[in-house]
């Protein structure tokens, strides 16, 4: 690392909490940040071989992959190594998974992150014993690699409408898979391309002649010796993307492939030899491995984020613009308000993630285990639950990563500042494991059917908030505090959802459809769901991090304090109108809340680039002209640019090709 | 696209549309001659030889370096083809920008490495040049013996224009300026075909004479030999590498080791330099402020194109695709049908037809105030100025939401580059930045309105733009209607209460004992919101009122459509700023309930006629360049091809399989 960026080091110190202490917060203990920086070096041993060589983005897209796939060889055999022991608990699995994102070691995904984000866990929690047996430790010695494929080309959001069949032929007691048309060819799936040999895939299932709608089956797609593609299997890359390039996302259709019956994961339903279908006891089971995804993506979000947030408030640190003051140096953008505007609100907005994150595991965690007791209770619950913040987190990730890039100006519109790939990422859990708009159609569905019931079914924890809301007086006078704010918040959430109850109930008397009104009240359903939903992010924020803050020191309880302050007053201005609308909010207090917003940037910038240092994430991983710790921006930036190939001759042979026989008009 | 069936669902939206689609096309361009002479000029050069996509591996999937050699080979007989119909019509009016613009995504579908040379290189030399250097440099940049572009920005500096470092220094001894680049921080970084493309540059630099600094003025700079491209001694240029998009606007640095150039390399229309080395001022400091402003409203316009563009691949695709079964037994529904997908793609409709007439009323306007400033009246540039800064600001800002709706309304597939919504975003989301970034452009809307509420206070307003401050000055609230004329006032309301607040909050803090620039600071997060809800105001007013005149001067069928399209604008920025028309009118809640339902009623009598309403946009398949969005509506066959094209289909394994994944997977298995 070279020298130190000036401006960087009198940032550093005017930090007003202990650094670590706050790291260590981040990873959850004191040992676990040790933990992770042991597994940091361990990858850094290899550093060569997993960052070396031309920055991906002069490559072509094809020697993009193969780079991918000699990097993902490297850095897989090393978390192969790591996790070599208790890898079947689904909490060492959530830590596996960590690591690979948390660390968010490659730009741009990985050829490998399918095999373990999808077709491990939907393999552990569908396949039977024998199944287990047969397949789960090669799969997670990645002796097979696989692949999950539910999305087809005509086919997303409505799994009922897949159209990938499979047959079951009692004769052979094997299933057939049929890709009947294009649009059932299978599409999205990662690592699908060239990379796998094996995939989950979903298919609906036929045993003479009958539906029973759609089941997964484990199916090899390529030869393992010589990774051709099986007859009757066509299989290939989607071709290049926003984003995600590495990710070699595939193509898979079927030409009447043959499988044998135990192939079909059987740990629920069931197809016996002589094709007798046993049903699951508890067809809601599967639910979980979705739930758990989406639990992954919302952490997954805080780290990209995170990454947003440490690249925009250093390199804001040291870019300097305008002298505001005759005879001053020009000012570092971080003390505009407007720049702090963007960037701290991000930053906050990463902190709340976090603790949401934290609390939906914790839920998850405690959910799961009544199901699989039996007990489902909590399970509407729970998915509502986690739609809404899959939603919330990825769009609110998306949305502030994209102004943290802009925050940066023009440089951060450059691939060397690591923003346009990061904001690649997280704008594409927008719309994949669920598109946002029908999450949160699926939460407000539960909202409406909690509402309805209110009077006669016990409320569960997150929507206990709905009764207390509704009743007369609950909020009857402004509190400009954060406990007011979130009173304010649960106040619009209710009335949001009431105001739909009765609009949907007006509809359905004039003689409307059902299904006709929650179409045209869909606009305002959404609207609902989120607000439901950001009532209970920030009061989770908010109640986790008091606790929290108990066990901190003083000055670090403070600053996180300041942070959930600016979280809620960012969120309520935001948000006006809606408060306008449904609670007691006055003009005065909004003139208070805007200056009292102001203020907090004023506490938080000289803990800016404190609170981003504590992220810890290390420049390798970092990979960011911009963002990295010693602040050196405009050297890296011209490093990295003298890294094109374009710069490697002075001339290039388009000149004297066609350049100068046009402009000679010779062309 | 006549040779293939047309998707059923397509052609049923067709059948529905209730208005003539020529005649909103022809509206859209200008008039039938306007038409016809765009798609005169598309026909040329889409059946151009050597220009053809066809056949031809993707820009996406090739290496950096053979996308810009590409990028080369096809603009260079592009503008060949320009200059023959030049030639053959004795005309350049063809290629006004707009049709320039529009036709070079049918050849590269990112931007051309030419772009600055006909957007700044041509024009600055036009606007800053004396009389004899026209004459001597202007043929041949048209020609393009001479290919150019603009260097101004620096790596460590872009929006603070006296803080830039690059140093221009007259030498009478020789009667030369030595130019210089004294940090790492002073390379020019960002100019568009610097890299590898041109060979002359006008450079922005500090001019130095006997001594004294007289503040940036620009150069014309030689930095490549005319016939071995080789940078010439004493240049350092180069190229600053990939970027969100622009990857074939072949971007570059420039550093100069005391590189000296003639006297007259100055552009020389406003200030001088004379042979002894005395320096002589413009007469006018504000004269050059002209291209700025010519670039930002050009801007707007531009951004309703690619509104326009995005809009034809989402409502297109939305025809197309089916998702759900709502209810037991009917088919898949197209999401089309779906009120959230509406509410995603109509308003980025509207916004398109929005900008496009506020966009020519901004060149109206820009072309008297030119004209009145040609004439030594320099009344109105201020003014200009400011509306100029905000609508590029926000126009862009809002262009860009609309467009990631847009590709988010198309799920996944909207994030394949053969949509081709990725690219149109990585142009789009840049224009927030370049040519005046989002927030010190709106901040330098509110110097304007602060100075105009100062006005008045005191009951005058100089200006058409901000005279609505006279009327809210005392009574700030609206009696509220659910009527256009009362949402157009609201938003006038609301923006001469949040400058009053912002003008307040300013006061405060000066009062305060804050310096002003610290007071401003202190403020500024009110400011832009001030500046915001003044270039809403205009938007509106100025959107409406031009839908209005042209549902009146067409056909009987087309007029409701025009006016749902302005409606529909209107109400959904009500809705979106319904907290600010609750502080500064007296709408009610029940009010905004029945505004909701307006809004999604104008959603369903637009649905019928969505399909046609992009249709009549006229992009053609070859210059829409979108799997999703062309005329036939095949899809997913489209999808399908694009993907085989890929390189790493070409073979069934890869050979990273053998050296890397296979010893991985044996390893395992020891």
């Amino acid at each position: 690392m070279g020298k130190v960026n000036e401006d960087l080091i009198k940032e550093r110190a005017k930090c007003s909490f202990n650094v670590e202490e706050l790291t260590n917060f981040l990873d959850e203990g004191r040992d676990k940040t040790l933990e992770r920086r042991e597994r940091e070096k361990l990858i850094l041993t290899k550093k060569e071989e997993i960052f070396g060589g031309p920055p991906d983005y002069y490559l072509s897209h094809k020697e993009k992959y193969e780079t991918a796939i000699r990097r993902a060889v490297v850095l897989f055999s090393l978390i192969r190594k790591l996790h070599a022991k208790n890898n079947t608990d689904l909490t060492n699995y959530k830590n596996i998974l960590s690591v690979i994102f948390g660390t968010s070691i490659s730009q741009d995904g990985s050829p490998f992150g399918l095999h373990y984000i999808m077709f491990m866990p939907v393999f552990m929690s569908q396949a039977d014993e024998d199944q287990q047996k047969k397949w789960l430790q090669r799969a997670l010695d990645c002796s097979i690699i696989g692949s999950y494929a539910q999305t087809e080309l005509g086919h997303g959001t409505f799994i009922r409408g897949l159209e990938t069949t499979a047959t079951y032929d009692p004769a052979t007691k094997e299933f057939v898979l049929h890709s009947p048309t294009l649009t059932a060819y299978k599409w999205w799936p990662g690592a699908l391309g060239n990379t796998a040999n094996y995939c989950i895939v979903m298919a609906q299932l036929y045993i003479k002649g009958k539906c029973y709608g759609i089941h997964s089956f484990i199916v090899q797609v390529r030869d393992e010796e010589s990774h051709v593609p099986l007859p009757g299997i066509k299989v290939g890359e989607m071709g290049a993307k926003m984003g995600l390039n590495i990710v070699n996302n595939g193509f898979l259709g079927f030409e009447h492939v043959r499988i044998p019956r135990t192939n079909m994961l059987m740990k629920h339903a069931k197809v016996l030899e002589d094709g007798t279908y046993v049903k699951s006891k508890n067809p809601k089971l599967i639910y979980g491995t979705m739930v758990f995804v989406r639990v992954v993506i919302v952490f997954n979000s805080v780290h990209m984020l995170a990454k947003a947030v440490v690249v925009a408030t250093r390199y804001s640190a040291v870019r300097r613009q305008t002298q505001m003051k005759p005879g001053e140096p020009e000012l570092q953008i971080i003390d505009f308000v407007t720049q702090q505007d963007k960037v701290f609100s991000a930053v906050a907005g990463c902190f709340a993630m976090m603790m949401n994150g934290r609390r939906l595991w914790e839920t998850f965690y405690i959910i799961d285990e009544q199901l699989h007791k039996g007990n489902l209770e909590r399970l509407g619950e729970l998915h509502a639950l986690a739609c809404c913040l899959k939603a919330i987190s990825t769009s609110d990730s998306a949305m502030f990563t994209e102004r943290c890039r802009l925050a940066c100006g023009g440089n951060g519109f450059m691939h060397s500042s690591n923003l346009p790939l990061t904001y690649a990422l997280t704008s594409a859990s927008c719309t994949y494991e669920g598109d946002n708009t029908v999450l949160l159609l699926q939460t407000a569905r539960f909202l409406l059917k909690v509402w309805r019931q209110m009077d006669s079914v016990p409320l569960t924890p997150t929507v206990a908030y709905l009764k207390e809301a509704s009743t007369p007086g609950y909020y009857d006078k402004w509190d400009n505090t954060v406990d007011g704010i979130i009173r304010g918040y649960r106040t619009v959430a209710m009335r949001k959802i009431s105001a739909c109850v009765e609009t949907m109930t007006n509809k359905i008397m004039s003689g409307m459809s059902q299904e006709d009104a929650w179409n045209t009240t869909s606009i305002e359903l959404v609207s609902a769901a989120e607000a439901h939903c950001r009532a209970l992010v920030i009061s989770t924020y908010h109640e986790d991090m008091s606790k929290a803050c108990e066990g901190m020191s003083p000055p670090l309880a403070e600053v996180m304090q300041q942070l959930v302050q600016l979280y809620a007053v960012y969120w309520t201005l935001e948000k006006l109108a809606d408060f306008l609308q449904y609670t007691p909010i006055s003009s005065t207090d909004v003139a208070f809340l805007r200056s009292w917003y102001v203020e907090l940037l004023e506490k938080i910038r000289p803990n800016a680039v404190g609170l981003v240092d504590a992220f810890d994430i290390i420049d390798e991983f970092l990979q960011s002209s911009l963002g990295a710790y010693d602040g050196r921006v405009y050297e890296r930036l011209m490093e990295e640019a003298l890294k094109s190939p374009l710069n490697a001759e002075p001339v290039n042979q388009s000149f004297h090709k066609y350049l100068k026989p046009f402009m000679q008009g010779k062309l | 696209m006549a040779e293939k069936k047309v998707c059923e669902d397509l052609v049923k939206e067709r059948k529905k549309c209730t208005f003539n689609v020529e005649e909103l096309t022809q509206l859209i361009d200008g008039g039938e001659d306007k038409t016809k002479e765009r798609r005169e000029v598309e026909d040329m050069v889409i059946n151009a030889g050597g220009l053809s996509t066809k056949n031809e591996v993707p820009e996406e999937y090739l290496s950096h370096k053979e996308r810009y050699e590409n990028a080369i080979r096809k603009a260079s007989i592009l503008f060949e083809v320009f200059r023959e119909y030049a030639k053959a019509h004795d005309t350049t009016d063809a290629f006004s920008p707009t049709n320039k613009y529009r036709v070079s995504f049918g050849v590269v579908k990112d931007i051309s490495p030419f772009m600055l040379h006909m957007g700044m290189f041509v024009p600055t030399l036009m606007n800053q040049s004396d009389p004899d250097q026209v004459a001597e440099w202007l043929p041949k940049a048209l020609s393009m013996e001479y290919i150019g572009t603009y260097a101004q920005t620096e790596l460590g500096h872009g929006t603070f224009l006296r803080g830039l470092e690059t140093t221009a220094t007259y030498d009478p001894s020789t009667e030369e300026f030595v130019l210089n680049s004294p940090t790492l921080t002073s390379y020019k970084w960002w100019p568009g075909g610097l890299a590898h493309t041109a060979n002359h540059c006008v450079v922005v630099a500090q001019l130095y004479t006997k001594g004294v600094c007289h503040g940036v003025h620009p150069f014309l700079v030689q930095i490549r030999d005319l016939e071995t491209h080789m940078p010439l001694q004493g240049i350092k240029v180069g190229e600053i590498g990939p970027k969100l998009g622009f990857q074939t606007a072949n971007n570059g640095f420039l550093g100069f080791n005391h590189y000296r150039i003639p006297r007259r390399s100055m552009l020389m229309k406003n200030a001088q330099v004379l042979k002894d080395g005395t320096y002589i001022k413009s007469k006018n400091d504000k004269l050059t402020y002209g291209t700025m402003v010519f670039v930002r409203v050009l801007i707007v316009t531009d951004l309703a194109y690619e509104l326009s563009r995005a809009a034809t691949i989402a409502v297109r695709y939305s025809a197309v695709r089916h998702q759900s079964q709502p209810k037991p037994n009917e088919p898949e529904p197209q999401i089309l049908d779906y009120v959230t997908q509406q509410h995603k793609l109509f308003i980025g409709v509207a916004t398109s037809h929005a900008y496009r007439v506020t966009g020519h009323w901004l060149w109206n306007s820009y072309s008297k105030v030119i004209k009145d400033v040609s004439k030594g009246n320099m009344d109105q540039l201020p003014e200009l100025h400011a509306l100029a800064c905000c609508l590029k600001a926000v126009c862009s800002r809002d262009a860009n939401a609309r467009i990631e709706e847009f590709r988010l309304a198309c799920g996944g597939h909207g994030y394949m580059a053969s949509s081709n919504l990725p690219i149109i975003n990585g142009i789009v989301t840049a224009t927030i930045t370049y040519e005046g970034e989002y927030t010190v452009l709106m901040l330098q809307t509110a110097r304007f309105l602060v100075k105009a509420w100062k006005e008045a206070t005191t009951g005058k307003a100089k200006t058409p733009t901000v005279s609505y401050l006279v009327e809210f000055y005392n009574n700030g609230r609206v009696n509220w209607e659910n009527t256009p004329s009362t949402m157009v006032k609201g938003f006038q309301a609301i923006a001469a209460g949040k400058i009053r607040t912002a003008y307040e909050t300013l006061e405060r803090h000066v009062k305060s004992g804050m310096d002003y620039e610290d007071a401003w600071n202190m403020s500024s997060v009110q400011l832009v919101n001030a500046s915001e809800a003044h270039c809403r105001a205009i938007l509106t007013e100025i959107s409406w009122k031009e839908m209005v005149r042209l549902s009146t001067i067409v056909s009987p069928s087309l007029a409701p459509v025009l006016l749902q399209l302005a409606e529909l604008y209107l109400t959904y920025w009500t809705l979106e700023k319904r907290g600010d028309h609750l502080m500064y009118s007296t709408i009610t809640n029940g009010d905004i309930q029945k505004l909701q339902t307006r809004y999604e009623e104008l959603l369903s009598l637009i649905r019928p006629n969505a399909v046609g309403l992009v249709d009549a946009f006229d992009i053609r398949d070859e210059i829409l360049n979108s799997t999703l969005g062309a005329y036939d509506g095949r899809v997913y066959e489209r999808l399908m091809e694009e993907a085989l094209k890929s390189p790493l289909n070409a073979e069934p394994v890869n050979q990273s399989f053998h050296k890397y994944l296979k010893p991985l997977m044996l390893k395992a298995r020891l």
